[in-house]
């Protein structure tokens, strides 16, 4: 009954039958399920961020949904007069109050409010993990770039999604933030004027934006979410799932359980998990408490204001950056005929840089491995990040700008929590970002070579097993113990990037691209740890296990360096 | 009109000028600075003052100076006022416990009783800020409105440094504005009065002690009513929001992935 062809002659013996066939002879669910029913995917924990994403966006929908019911985004002035009692009278904006009659006079509004808020923040947090173990593990590599790139695209809408929502409220904290979001658009040259009396329809606050990120909010971001959604689970569909290298796994199947019925029921209570954490979350601790804060007002800026997590680290950049290096002015005031133009670079390098460093890289990063290691197969196989020294390096780098630029913050809390200077916590951070990604490549890469000559130690000549044994001649040695097959097989079993010198064009022309591709190839690979070779293993057994001597361990590992 | 018109380029013009901006100013300033002027009118009896001496010299001269005059290592005290002293000795501020960035809270060094000797002794060095009268601590009575105005006043001129819920906040150089839970009434008024560390003076002119009194009530009310949505998280907003999502929140997720793929591998 699978396809249309068959129900012709099919005759169901039931009600519900009849019904059911009734159905699936006009929609074709059967085929439907039938397909992705079978659909395999594989186990393992890191594989479950992106469903993390996923569910805490649905719960997004739901909360904010209930949101709508009873949010009014009019920025028209009015005197507060819900439940709570210090705000009781005080001038404010209609957003400020309805949002503090879904906190105080709407029953679960609160409780609604936070879910929405912790389930932001969860959702962005999840996309970021999931993308992190996309990166370290190679799952962005042919045939799966455009996926990535969607999945950029994606967290982008995601932080979109947050700002425009942390902003609805109106109170005096989101004030802050767009007032800082109106400095940096203020800052472009030129035309950084003209577009911030266009966001704000005439001079910063104004009685518009919070209208028009409401609909940003809640109708196009979301919107494109959806889609950017739906094209990311195709493409997992058309591309299958990825897989971790282990026995009988190979880089032309997938072993795994199938759609239905283990990972629909898994998936589906997987949900409910994730929607009980957040509630759980949701009912016992608060977020954003916006009665707190007050009504927006240009005047009053609160200590210890700053963005959500997410954007927080363009907050650190600008935080860190000076005004003046020296002597040396960071604001310079440019005549042009038309009268005197300001080019504040100390608002637009932070704003823009850094970020633009970041996300560029991010979209990049899938071209760039494959121009340097001239690797355009494809990859269905993980790699263990340890065995791609080069590349888990580069992302440490990348995280560790970005932690550097998430704690500068929260500087000020970082001051008064550990009792240092502010003045202090700015000048390290200043160090580390320029620093700190550098150690964190040269760190991670020592750290990842040095596994992988373990894991080819273990491989070889087993696990050390404390146990000390002297032989009739008087010789103590320690007992190895050999791994299981299943064990040694994730040990041996991957692919060790080369350096990939340069090689001339059809003309044996050496262009300049590929010197400097050689150049890169050679610093990101020339360290190198191999893997185990069948025969090396073979050699290794053969001395017997008990006998591995210390001084055969270590003239081993001479020889397989160099 | 005239004469004034053709004497304007007269030599002494800009010195008569200048003569006349200076009494307007001193003027002014000294009809304000009387409005800053105590308003307790305690009268300290002549023992409190030589007791409140005995206690200088021993505890407070090393540094301030006989006769509180001041020295290298401390500040001259006089004309700083009984709600000085009051608050410094009496959040246990005074006598410092070392030299640092600023001041910090510690036990009580004195009784009341002595707090208030040494009060006495300053106050009778010259006339400074009071400790403030009980009608302008007693918060109990007031109306919702009035509270709602202390949140107004103390976001538009506390805020920046300690924090919109008064969780405080850093300032340069290892200072810090300090958290205000827990703080009593008279200790928040004299804090405004009187100005200590880097905090600035409001005084009467600027926040008149009604004020002071629903900043108090504001206060005070935030901290008895409790956190509405849950634990607080320490009121410091974003960071520590964020710190527990993904400490907590994702810890929490994680533990559930790695239960719900464990049995099938």
């Amino acid at each position: 009954m699978s396809s249309t062809s068959t129900t012709a002659t099919y005759q169901p013996a039931t009600k519900v039958g009849r019904i059911t066939d009734f159905v699936d002879s006009r929609v074709g669910g059967s085929s439907m399920v039938k397909e992705f029913g079978r659909k395999i995917f594989p186990d393992h924990w890191t594989f479950m961020f992106g469903e993390v994403a996923l569910y805490s966006f649905v719960i997004l929908l739901l909360s904010g949904t209930f949101l709508t019911f009873f949010f009014d985004p009019s920025m028209a002035e009015t005197h507060y007069d819900g439940s709570y009692v210090p705000l009781k009278g005080v001038e404010m904006s209609v957003a400020y109050a309805s949002s503090l009659d879904i906190s105080f006079d709407i029953r679960g509004g609160l409780f609604m409010r936070q879910v929405h808020h912790w389930s932001a923040l969860l959702f962005v947090a999840a996309v970021s993990v999931h993308m992190l173990r996309v990166f370290f593990t190679g799952a962005f590599r042919r045939p799966r770039e455009l996926n990535w790139v969607v999945g950029g695209v994606l967290l982008i809408l995601a932080m979109a999604a947050g700002f425009t929502g942390y902003s609805l409220p109106d109170d005096l904290l989101s004030g802050n933030g767009l007032r800082i979001i109106d400095g940096v658009i203020k800052s472009v040259p030129v035309v950084g004027t003209y577009i911030s009396f266009f966001l704000f329809g005439g001079e910063f606050p104004g009685t518009d934006i919070i209208g028009r990120l409401y609909v940003l909010h809640i109708l196009l971001i979301p919107a494109i979410i959806l889609l950017m959604i739906a094209i990311h689970l195709f493409m997992v569909v058309v591309h299958k799932h990825t897989q971790y290298p282990g026995p009988g796994r190979t880089n032309d199947n997938v072993v795994g359980f199938p759609v239905g019925p283990v990972y629909a029921a898994k998936a589906g209570g997987f949900f409910f998990i994730v929607f009980g954490i957040i509630a759980f979350i949701s009912a016992a601790f608060t977020i954003n408490p916006i009665w707190n804060y007050g009504p927006y007002d240009p005047s009053p800026v609160s200590a210890g204001t700053q963005p959500d997590w997410y954007i927080g680290w363009v907050d650190g950049a600008l935080r860190l950056m000076p005004g003046w290096l020296g002597s040396f002015p960071f604001e310079w005031e440019i005549p042009f005929p038309w009268g005197t133009n300001t080019l504040s670079l100390n608002v637009l390098l932070p704003a823009l840089v850094p970020a633009g460093i970041v996300f560029t890289l991010l979209f990049t990063w899938p071209w760039i491995e494959r121009w340097i290691t001239k690797d355009n197969r494809e990859h269905h196989l993980l790699d263990r990040p340890r065995n791609a020294p080069g590349r888990t390096a580069v992302g440490v780098a990348g995280v560790v700008f970005y932690c550097v630029m998430w704690a500068a913050a929260s500087s000020d809390l970082i001051a008064t929590h550990f009792s240092v200077s502010l003045n202090d916590v700015t000048y390290w951070l200043r160090v580390l970002f320029f620093l700190g990604p550098v150690l964190g490549f040269i760190i991670t890469r020592r750290i990842a070579l040095a596994l992988q000559r373990k894991d080819r130690e273990i491989a070889l000549h087993g696990r050390e097993t404390g146990r000390i044994v002297r032989l009739p001649h008087g010789e103590y040695i320690e007992v190895h113990e050999p791994l299981d097959d299943y064990k040694l097989y994730k040990l041996v079993s991957y692919d060790a990037p080369m350096t990939v010198p340069a090689e001339a064009d059809r003309n044996g022309h050496i262009s300049k691209s590929e010197k400097r591709r050689a150049m890169i190839s050679r610093f990101l690979f020339e360290d190198r740890v191999a893997p185990v070779t069948p025969a090396e293993l073979e050699e290794a057994h053969s001395h017997g296990h008990q006998d591995q001597l210390a001084t055969d361990a270590d003239n081993a590992a001479v020889v397989e360096k160099h | 009109m005239k004469a004034l018109s053709q004497r304007r380029r007269h030599p002494m013009a800009a010195i008569a000028l200048l003569l006349l901006g200076l009494l307007v100013t001193g003027g002014l300033y000294a009809v304000a600075s009387t409005a800053n002027e105590a308003k307790a009118e305690t009268t300290y009896s002549a023992s409190d003052i030589a007791e409140g001496e005995k206690l200088f010299v021993a505890n407070c001269a090393t540094c301030h100076g006989m006769g509180a005059s001041g020295t290298d290592d401390g500040p001259s005290l006089v004309g700083v006022g009984a709600a000085s002293v009051d608050f410094q000795v009496g959040t246990g501020r005074m006598p410092l416990q070392m030299s640092g960035p600023q001041a910090m809270e510690k036990p009580n060094q004195f009784t009341e009783e002595q707090t208030a000797q040494l009060s006495a002794y300053v106050a009778s060095l010259g006339a400074g800020p009071g400790i403030p009268d009980e009608e302008y601590l007693e918060h109990e009575g007031l109306e919702a409105e009035e509270i709602a105005e202390g949140g107004e006043i103390f976001r538009v001129n506390c805020a920046m440094c300690h924090n919109a819920a008064a969780a405080g906040g850093a300032l340069t150089r290892g200072k810090f504005a300090p958290g205000l839970a827990d703080v009593s009434e008279k200790h928040i008024y004299e804090a405004m009065a009187t100005g200590p560390q880097n905090m600035p003076v409001f005084n009467d002119a600027n926040i008149t002690p009604e004020d002071k009194k629903k900043v108090i009530g504001f206060l005070k009310t935030i901290e008895s009513q409790g956190s509405p949505g849950g634990a607080d998280l320490g009121s410091l907003g974003p960071v520590s929001e964020g710190l527990f999502i993904w400490v907590a929140g994702l810890g929490a997720v994680i533990g559930f992935t790695v239960w719900l793929t464990s049995r099938s591998s």
